[in-house]
């Protein structure tokens, strides 16, 4: 009886060493090769200049680059700052560790990982007495998200989407009724899937709501309406929590 | 000595000393021999993660259900046609479980949401790896003997090009690299045959070289071949890294070799006047919509306007104005397939667009080339090297002839046995890295590689190796039933003297008919069903915008009134859709009350002025066409049975099918062909 638990808890042991060793693995592209890089200056506020919550495709590289900005107190930039970059299992970035530019800019490019969802990453910096760091969302969509915000764009951005440019005029401003943005968490996120699967089948009107919101139920067939939901539900801010079972956890 | 033997006889005698003792030891040797096998199963690596499954779902909700689902032992997927024996769901417990798709941890995450089971198909055909390989640095990870560890993700679109030879909605990647493939020119060297037996055949258009002379100076072609994404950042002609001798010796060889062409532009003046008015070029440019296919870099460096045609942002640079006027004029003279159209220019406004064209203009740009004439050495070796890197691959060059099966075949590349394959130290040995690796420098791999250096960003890399690791054994020994075939572009042809009319306007270049053709404009192969013979002859002669959004416009050509004639008999006559009745009538007739449920139906029941507008005072909507003289515009006929089914009329189109009755379409209709427009228009202008 002692042998047998014995065994068991070996094998735990055993399997639980293989999967830190498997979680190491994963994180090893974002693991700060430290070594040649001395800090100039230290900053005592890091922001976000752009390329934060950015929708991409699982496994591939964000269109644009991460690039944050390391401040002092009076919010001018501080160049040759080390900024290193964080990111869940499976993100990597081109460079994770770096020093700021003579804008006082770091700047890399980010692989998202494998599985769909949102990306926590962060950019730390030393600062002057303690690390200061900043946090950013990044989104992966997986085949169907994507099949979904393809779609979306085909059939329903002109509307749904009020960013509009030369290339791709927005019809949002000139609706009486202003349809919600696919990232409209607030308001879709209170919305059934079958809420959105018989809008988008039979048009405003089934949920009484504006006949501005055509039926597409002819149009795209049952697996376009749900790669559509599935991506509302990807991009969705602030995030969509699925309702339905909730399963006890340890 | 004397103590080992003594040692061994006591062992003996403690094991064997008599029969009863001897039979135990031997039975319990054999029980641990016999237990050898279980052990190895108990504890080998697939084991362990089934009982780590077991213990994730002791806790859910649904452990019971999911547990019935589990099976222990060792799962595969056994596909014989595919060439498919996946191990991969012995460990990946989860793939099918619903439920199980918030569990970050592998192996036992749900697969997400693809079209295809994964009994059907198995695991390897898209993500390659060893399938038969219980553990799992075999299975991921082998590079043993020539496999290959799995695909990383982002190529994983190849998976699907093995089977699809079509583009599919969900593979804009592999799309993309397809595409890459025939217009960068991939397919001029390197033979691609698709598992069906077709040929992949290059969409783009490089230049005939032959009059080269006419167009161009040496200079120009020496700083071109140098570098030419200096000259233009689009352009899709690669950097032969040539050394400065080899450039000039190319270029001599080109000018000396060229022929004059048999355009006559004596008829032309080629000096601007001299009080024309500077804002005309311009205008001239910007009506003739020159931008829906030429780019010019605008002053903070961005490109507007489409790729279809070359970058003109330095065309001063290039070209010789007698060689831009006569171009202008005909530009069939000089190339009898461009996909530019003979706009029919007067002579005057030939003038205006040849002053503003070769106004673009950089100062800097071949500045400091000075060539000396050459020797006849030096142009033999021009021709030499053209032989030797292929330039006659793409372009017609005088004195050299086309070679064939150039470069290496890439039918399949993707199953290429990575035994044959040289990698670079420090390389990853697997197929994609050698072909991400290959395109983006391929001099790399020693001085002797004639392939060019591509200008390609890094997601068009990805792209193309993705549509070349498609190219695979499988793709071409898998079912016949599996394969979904590619839609061939047509070898159409348009008859007669309106035929020969499409062909100089260069229609096919933007609208496509009866599959052959471009996809910036309308697929026009049913157009003589939708429209009326007025509005078109109209359109022809003054084309003006359906959709106020769109950026890119059909030009007007400066048709003469028989030529226009011709065209409209022609189209109105032969690309009429055999679904739409032609003596199609309204019941009951465009009545007012008809007419006006219509309008009720069109604005409350339909909401269709969310995307069109048919009143320009109130309506907003214009993603779809302006309808404020559809009735002078379209027929009936079509207007009802695009109603009824619009994407039976034009597959893909974006309006919704809203399965109308029969009541309502033509109610609708007939609100629709009251709308005949502000009295004075339609008329010719």
């Amino acid at each position: 009886m002692m042998m047998r638990s014995t065994a068991r808890r070996t094998i735990r042991i055993s399997a639980l060493a293989l999967f830190a060793l498997a979680a190491v693995a994963g994180c090893k592209h974002s693991a700060p090769p430290a070594a040649g890089l001395k800090a100039t200056a230290a900053g005592s506020a890091i922001v976000e200049s752009s390329g934060g919550h950015q929708v991409g495709v699982t496994g591939t590289v964000l269109k644009d680059p991460l690039v944050v900005q390391v401040n002092d107190d009076q919010g001018t930039a501080v160049p040759g700052a080390l900024v290193e970059f964080h990111g869940s299992a499976g993100v990597s970035f081109d460079s994770a560790v770096m020093l700021t530019d003579s804008s006082g800019q770091a700047t890399t490019l980010v692989t998202l990982g494998t599985i769909a969802g949102r990306y926590q990453l962060s950019a730390v910096t030393p600062g002057k007495s303690k690390p200061v760091s900043l946090d950013i969302v990044e989104t992966a969509l997986g085949y169907q998200q994507r099949v979904g915000s393809i779609l979306a764009d085909k059939y329903c951005n002109r509307c749904h989407d009020s960013e509009s440019s030369p290339e791709r005029v927005s019809n949002y401003d000139n609706l009486e009724v202003k349809p919600h943005a696919f990232t409209d968490g607030s308001t879709l996120n209170k919305m059934s899937d079958a809420d959105l699967t018989s809008i988008i089948l039979h048009g405003g009107p089934a949920l009484n709501r504006s006949a501005l919101m055509p039926p597409y139920g002819n149009t795209l067939s049952p697996a376009d309406v749900r790669a559509l939901i599935a991506y509302t539900r990807a991009v969705a801010d602030p995030p969509f929590e699925p309702a339905g079972t909730v399963y006890a956890r340890k | 000595m004397q103590s080992i033997r003594k040692i061994l006889s006591s062992a003996w005698q403690a094991l064997f000393g008599d029969p009863v003792r001897a039979f135990g030891v031997v039975s319990l040797g054999l029980l641990l021999a016999l237990a050898i096998a279980p052990a190895k199963e108990h504890f080998s690596q697939w084991h362990s993660y089934q009982r780590h499954y077991l213990a994730l779902i002791h806790d859910r909700g649904d452990a019971v259900s999911l547990r019935r689902r589990f099976q222990p032992g060792i799962h595969q997927i056994w596909l014989p046609e595919l060439g498919v024996v996946d191990r991969c769901t012995t460990c990946h417990l989860g793939l099918n479980e619903a439920s199980l798709g918030d569990v970050k941890e592998q192996p036992f995450r749900k697969h997400p949401v693809v079209p295809h089971s994964l009994d059907g198909f198995g695991c390897v055909i898209c993500h390659g790896g060893q399938g038969p390989a219980t553990t799992v640095a075999e299975a991921h990870h082998s590079e043993r003997a020539g496999e290959e560890p799995i695909l990383p993700t982002r190529y994983i679109e190849s998976g699907c090009g093995q089977c699809h030879q079509n583009a599919l909605l969900g593979t804009p990647r592999l799309n993309l690299g397809r595409t890459m493939l025939t217009r960068y020119g991939c397919v001029h060297c390197h033979a691609i045959t698709r598992p069906d037996g077709t040929k992949v055949a290059a969409t783009d258009h490089p230049p005939s070289l032959v009059h080269i002379a006419d167009k161009t100076t040496r200079e120009w072609i020496y700083s071109w071949l140098k570098d030419p994404q200096a000259y233009a950042a689009s352009t899709t002609m690669p950097n032969y890294k040539l050394s400065d001798v080899d450039a000039s010796d190319i270029s001599a060889y080109l000018v000396s070799t060229s022929t004059t062409h048999a355009g006559d532009t004596a008829a032309l003046g080629t000096k601007p006047a001299a009080n024309a008015d500077p804002s005309a070029g311009p205008s001239l440019y910007g009506e003739s919509f020159c931008s829906s296919c030429h780019a010019v870099q605008n002053a903070a460096g961005n490109l507007v306007g489409g790729d279809l045609g070359p970058e003109l942002t330095r065309l001063g640079n290039k070209v010789k104005p007698e060689w831009l006027t006569a171009w202008l004029q005909n530009p069939r003279i000089y190339d009898a397939t461009t996909p530019m159209p003979q706009y029919r220019f007067t002579p005057q406004q030939i003038t205006i667009l040849v002053a503003f064209l070769q106004a673009k203009t950089d100062s800097d740009y071949g500045s400091s080339v000075h060539l000396d004439v050459a020797s006849p050495p030096q142009i033999a070796h021009g021709r030499k090297l053209i032989v030797e890197l292929g330039c006659a691959a793409c372009h017609e060059i005088n004195g050299v002839q086309k070679p064939e099966n150039f470069a290496p075949d890439l039918s399949t590349i993707g199953s290429k046995p990575l035994t044959q394959i040289v990698f670079l130290p420090g390389m990853e040995h697997t197929m994609s890295s050698y072909i991400v690796a290959k395109i983006r420098e391929p001099r790399a791999f020693g001085p002797s590689v004639k392939m060019p250096q591509f200008a390609l960003t890094a997601s068009q890399t990805d792209a193309l190796t993705t549509a070349l690791l498609a190219l695979t054994n499988r793709s071409r020994t898998m079912p016949d039933n599996l394969r979904v075939a590619a839609t061939p572009e047509t070898n159409y042809q348009p008859a007669g003297h309106a035929g020969k009319l499409i062909n100089e306007l260069a229609c096919f270049s933007c609208h496509r008919f009866n599959g052959r053709g471009g996809d910036m404009a309308p697929d026009l192969s049913w157009e003589g069903s939708a429209v009326q013979r007025q509005w078109l002859t109209d359109f022809l002669h003054n084309p003006n915008t359906l959709r106020p959004s769109l950026i890119r416009r059909m030009p007007r050509f400066n048709l003469s009134d028989s030529d226009n004639k011709e065209l409209t008999d022609y189209i109105l006559t032969v690309y009429q859709s055999p679904s739409i009745d032609a003596d199609f009538t309204l019941t009951p007739g465009i009545d007012a009350g008809t007419v006006e449920h219509g309008r009720q139906l069109f604005y409350s029941k339909y909401a269709c002025q969310a995307c069109h507008i048919v009143d320009s005072k109130t309506d907003k909507g214009y993603i779809g066409p302006t309808l404020t003289q559809v009735g002078s515009r379209l027929t009936s006929a079509w207007v009802y049975a695009w109603l009824r089914n619009p994407q039976a009329l034009r597959p893909g189109t974006t309006e919704p099918n809203q399965n109308l009755n029969d009541d309502d379409a033509r109610a609708l209709t007939a609100f629709l062909m009251s709308l005949k427009g502000p009295a004075g228009r339609g008329a010719k202008q």
